[in-house]
């Protein structure tokens, strides 16, 4: 194990999900990473998140964010399994296939009509989904009640333990050796020598890169280094409740059961750009809807509810980028780090460590945000 | 608001079953204090690692006491009065779905 770096190459700003993903793809490629995380006054999306690795209607109006999506599930196979070897924490992924389940006609033809939309678009037209009726869809789950009226299914959707997910991360990178600072927050990060000081009420850190993964703190801190994320908070809230017998294998994009047996009830805006035929639902309206689902949940006791702040951009896509004007300083910012942590593991981090973002991921620039939208 | 236990004494006692075998306890006495004063110190099995658990806080917080009351699992026996004839079982670990509502 290399010793803890006083002034490590790359400087990770944030230690949720996002910024541990980063982490351990920089480490794996040799990089001296520490990362700076802000401690219990955090937001922290990363302890309050749903746990989907979801594709199913992700990329309207943005077909590279579906494509985008779709391969970071293809890789989350190989993120699961390298995290299994490295730390032996199983994150309890899977890749079953998701549901999205309508309680009306309307709910649904709406879907249909979004989904077609998306996937008329050139790049996506090969993306496996299926719409079924409500025989179709209780065959394949016998749980759901009379008043689904049919469903989206596509075999790209799975979930994991994000609990897990969080703690194998941090886990794999101090086995790797990065030096990471709790109770770290960051207030000044400032372009010297060809790298960065950074400080904070714990002192000074220099680094050669930097990389913002710190939230909805990067709002503030991406000036300081002649970037943007104009990044806002997007309430979500989530019910879970005692563990009960394993009776819903697959994910639907507001309800799942977790490896441990807990069904947590969530109010996702995975879809967002689409209608949003709940509109801003309260808990009671989130159960009401779970129980139509599943009837079996009305038997159930809720043992916790919690509600987190999603990181969302002006679009709700990811913000990707590497300053223009202080080349080493990196960010990467998004509201899916669950779903997306397998590319910001395998296929992002190498990227910044060698100075050049890929293409596929051009489209995420902030520089989106400040053209007139064309047709 | 207090009472001197001498006087729940005098209300009598309650039979019931735990696990299928007839016990007795003091009238007015919780779910959890029933099984404590007959010696029974493992009333649950942990849902995710099955490790025996018995009642701890015994005021409704720490949610050990769980334990099926009359078919229904999952329920805090500190927090439920011991009834006549009540059917107690060990809860073993997940709460059963054939005990939830359709």
């Amino acid at each position: 194990m290399s010793p803890i770096p006083r002034e490590p190459d790359v400087a990770v700003i944030g230690g949720g999900v996002v910024g541990g993903a980063i982490a351990l793809g920089l480490a794996r490629n040799g990089a001296k990473v520490a990362i700076l995380d802000e401690g219990d006054t955090a937001f922290r999306a990363s302890r309050g998140n749903f746990a989907l690795v979801w594709v199913q209607s992700k990329g309207f109006g943005m077909p590279d964010y579906a494509l985008w999506s779709r391969r970071s599930a293809d890789s989350w196979h190989e993120l699961a399994a390298s995290l299994a070897g490295e730390t032996g924490i199983d994150v309890a992924h899977s890749q079953p296939g998701g549901f999205m389940l309508c309680l009306s006609e309307d709910e649904l033809d709406k879907r249909v009509d979004a989904m077609r939309r998306l996937h008329n678009s050139r790049p996506l037209t090969d993306f496996p989904y299926e719409v079924l009726d409500h025989a179709e869809t209780k065959r394949r789950l016998p749980a759901i009640g009379k008043d689904v009226v049919g469903s989206l299914y596509s075999p790209l959707d799975g979930h994991v333990n994000s609990l897990k997910l969080f703690r194998a991360l941090r886990e794999a990178t101090v086995r790797r050796g990065v030096d990471y600072r709790p109770n770290s927050p960051v207030e000044s990060i400032v372009p010297k020598d060809g790298g960065f000081a950074i400080t904070g009420p714990w002192g000074e850190l220099r680094a050669g890169k930097v990389v913002l993964c710190a939230g909805l703190g990067n709002a503030r801190l991406a000036p300081m280094v002649g970037l943007d994320a104009p990044v806002k908070p997007s309430k979500g809230q989530i019910i879970v409740t005692e563990k009960t017998e394993p009776f819903l294998h697959n994910p639907m994009v507001t309800v799942r059961q977790t490896d441990e047996g807990g069904v947590m009830i969530g109010d996702s805006q995975e879809d967002r750009g689409f209608d949003t035929v709940v509109g801003q639902p309260i808990l009671s309206t989130m159960a009401e809807r779970a129980v139509k689902m599943f009837p079996r949940l009305a038997g159930l006791n809720v043992v916790r509810t919690w509600s987190a702040l999603r990181v969302m951009s002006p679009d709700g896509f990811p913000i990707y980028d590497q300053s223009d004007t202080h080349p080493g300083a990196f960010v990467v910012t998004c509201h899916s780090g669950v779903t997306l942590a397998a590319n910001h593991a395998l296929t992002l981090a190498p990227a910044i460590l060698a100075g050049t973002l890929p293409e596929s991921v051009a489209s995420f620039t902030a520089r989106r945000f400040h053209v007139p939208a064309h047709s | 608001m207090f009472r001197p236990i001498a006087d729940l004494a005098a209300r009598g006692e309650l039979s019931f079953t735990f696990d299928g075998r007839p016990l007795t306890a003091r009238a007015g006495d919780t779910v959890a204090a029933a099984l404590l004063t007959n010696g029974i110190t493992a009333c649950r099995e942990t849902p995710v690692s099955d490790t025996p658990r018995a009642p701890y806080c015994l005021m409704g917080v720490c949610f050990d006491c769980l334990v099926v009351i009359d078919g229904i699992g999952n329920r805090q026996g500190c927090l439920v009065p011991l009834t006549e004839g009540m059917r107690i079982e060990t809860q073993h670990g997940r709460r059963h779905l054939t005990e939830a509502a359709e």
